[in-house]
């Protein structure tokens, strides 16, 4: 008989009633919202609206339908939501978070709610309930880490992602993800930066390298020709740890030898239409990178390190807008850009020192919408397994943190689906709490110094929140930092 | 809503002027203030660099664009986030460009 090896005690935390109902997302204002295609303010018949809505999205979407009614109540996923353990507002359950809208699908879609509400947990959709929706549905951060805890697999953020769509037909939208998707639409990308800021900004990042390397590399835009498209969130161009990893995915294909170009129509990989939880939204938006693609004649789409992203073009891209059939069909499309670094990895085609990030201990932190949205390479699992391959060729000292905040049960850092917002930071400083408790004990056991993430969110988040956890705001890195770190150039 | 001098300027949730034109040197003044910080020359530097760059780009500079005029300016071994972030503990992002009466950064910053 064996026994057990000895677990760190998980903590759940009790309930405390309401305690995250004033945590409020701003909401867009109604020039904002009529940009958008949306109505400015509630209309005086907004509950048929809203009931027109909710039946739109259970018809186009099975799945949401089966989750209506699907969920036995068995409570397995109550303790499951980094919101709930950091913060203890039982609405952040994600049975509880469901049941906001199951219980407004139960009166006015089934028999037994219309009929006798009062055995069914169906409720009248009043006001309140809109409120309601718009608090909690933006303290989801469609990490779907409670799906894989569920017995009948049931997907919370379909349901939020559903829930706020029904919203902003109503005029009700979340001010961050609505500004951002008004910002590409209008200008390009997630940040708002022209493509004079982002050619100023290109030619300052080949100085650096310049700088660092004593060989040119170049950062090259709109270069029509190019073999690949490299896609990258546009905090990659603007904040830290972001910039280091793009510099470092630029060594890797500039070791490559393969052409590349990024492109100020696609100059953003991010895709907040996946936040909003609006289809038309993520098309328009998903089909600029069509449009760069054809434009420049590239035979190679590449996206950068960004989670969303990732999960949204691994998962829709040619349903949102292919056919690629113009594309180089012996690579994946779309490719992500760790898959390219892999490859290279192992076919040696690109040198490696991994001693030179000896400063380094790292572990590494699954984002959410790559370990549980997303695949990569070809093998089941390869969206675990080749970022710790990765990190292992170009890393000496690397160490997992607990079983239970890694791979497919990996915690959001707090921040996504939307909820990378200021006003929020009360909800993001909690639903931080798991990760930040697994990286300590990595950091008290193994001496860890630095977390490694893939998503532009993570790398926002935690350099944020980690000094309010007692680190420093640069203990995060991105990947391709210390893959280009790692790379031997040749002069 | 933010009153200096009498005069009220609009602004939004967060107070980041809903008008650039309205900024004014004794706005950012009294922003910071209200964060109990008191302007030096130093935080002026970093100020009239981003409605500089504003003013030509259209966007606040990217964090690397502003380190490397910082260091070009002052010295090396202020070209740094550390440096920024001691003048400015929100983030020079965030902070700053609301001193500066520039637009919050969005996206995923």
């Amino acid at each position: 008989m064996s026994v057990p090896e000895k677990l760190q005690y998980p903590v759940i935390p009790l309930i405390r009633e309401d305690a995250a109902v004033s945590d409020r997302s701003y909401q867009a204002k109604p020039e904002l919202m009529q940009a958008l295609g949306y109505p400015g303010e509630l209309p005086t018949d907004w509950k048929n609206k809203v009931l027109a809505s909710m039946k739109q999205q259970l018809e186009k979407s099975r799945a949401l339908r089966v989750f209506m009614d699907s969920c036995v109540q068995c409570g397995a996923c109550t303790d499951k939501c980094h919101y709930f353990l950091g913060g203890g507002d039982a609405n952040n359950m994600p049975v509880a978070r469901q049941n906001l809208f199951r219980s407004v699908y139960r009166r006015y879609f089934t028999l037994a709610g219309r009929w006798f509400p009062w055995l069914v947990g169906a409720r009248e959709l009043t006001r309140d309930v809109l409120d309601e929706w718009f608090n909690y549905f933006h303290q989801c951060s469609e990490c779907r880490r409670c799906s894989v805890y569920c017995p009948v697999g049931i997907d919370t953020s379909e349901v939020t992602m559903a829930g706020r769509e029904i919203l902003s037909s109503v005029g009700i939208g979340q001010k961050n993800t609505q500004n951002v998707i008004n910002k590409v639409n209008t200008i390009g990308n997630n940040l708002g930066m022209p493509t004079a800021a982002l050619k100023d900004t290109l030619a300052g990042l080949e100085e650096d390298l310049l700088d660092e390397t004593g060989i040119p590399i170049a950062l090259p835009l709109d270069q029509a020709g190019a073999e690949i498209l490299l896609v990258v969130p546009s905090a990659d161009f603007f904040a830290e740890p972001h910039v280091d990893g793009l510099l470092g995915c630029v060594k890797v294909l500039h070791a490559s030898g393969l052409s590349w170009t990024f492109s100020s129509v696609a100059s953003e990989a991010a895709n907040f239409g996946l936040f909003s939880g609006s289809h038309e939204q993520m098309k328009n938006i998903a089909k600029r990178i069509r449009e760069a693609a054809q434009q420049l004649k590239v035979k190679r789409i590449v996206f950068g390190e960004c989670g969303h992203a990732w999960r949204v073009a691994y998962n829709y891209l040619h349903k949102l807008a292919g056919p690629f059939d113009f594309l180089d069909q012996d690579y994946p499309i779309p490719q992500h850009i760790l898959e390219v670094t892999v490859d290279l990895i192992r076919t040696e085609q690109i040198v490696l020192d991994k001693s030179r990030n000896d400063e380094y201990v790292v572990t590494y932190h699954d984002s959410c919408n790559v370990a549980r949205g997303a695949g990569l390479g070809a093998e089941v699992g390869g969206q675990f397994e080749i970022p710790r391959e990765v990190l292992r060729s170009v890393c000496n000292h690397f160490h997992e943190m607990p079983q239970g905040s890694t791979h497919a049960e990996t915690f959001c850092c707090g921040a996504g689906g939307g909820l990378l917002t200021d006003e929020l930071m009360q909800t993001r400083k909690q639903g931080a709490l798991p990760r930040m408790s697994a990286l300590q004990q990595v950091v008290e056991n193994n001496g860890v110094t630095h977390m490694v993430a893939i998503c532009a969110i993570c790398k926002s988040q935690f350099s944020r929140i980690m000094p309010e956890y007692g680190y420093e705001m640069d203990q995060v890195l991105s990947m391709h930092q210390l893959v280009g770190n790692a790379l031997v150039l040749e002069q | 809503m933010l009153e200096v001098n009498g005069r009220v300027y609009p602004t939004d949730e967060e107070g980041y002027l809903e008008n650039i034109s309205d900024w004014s040197e004794a706005i950012a003044e009294a922003m910071a203030a209200a964060d109990d910080i008191k302007l030096s020359e130093a935080h002026w530097d970093i100020l009239r660099f981003l409605r500089e760059y504003y003013h030509e780009y259209e966007i606040a500079p990217a964090v690397r664009v502003l380190t490397k005029a910082v260091g070009r300016r002052l010295g090396k071994d202020k070209g740094n986030s550390k440096y920024l972030y001691n003048l400015f503990p929100d983030g020079p992002g965030k902070q700053a460009c609301r001193y500066a009466g520039l637009p919050k950064p969005t996206g995923c910053v």
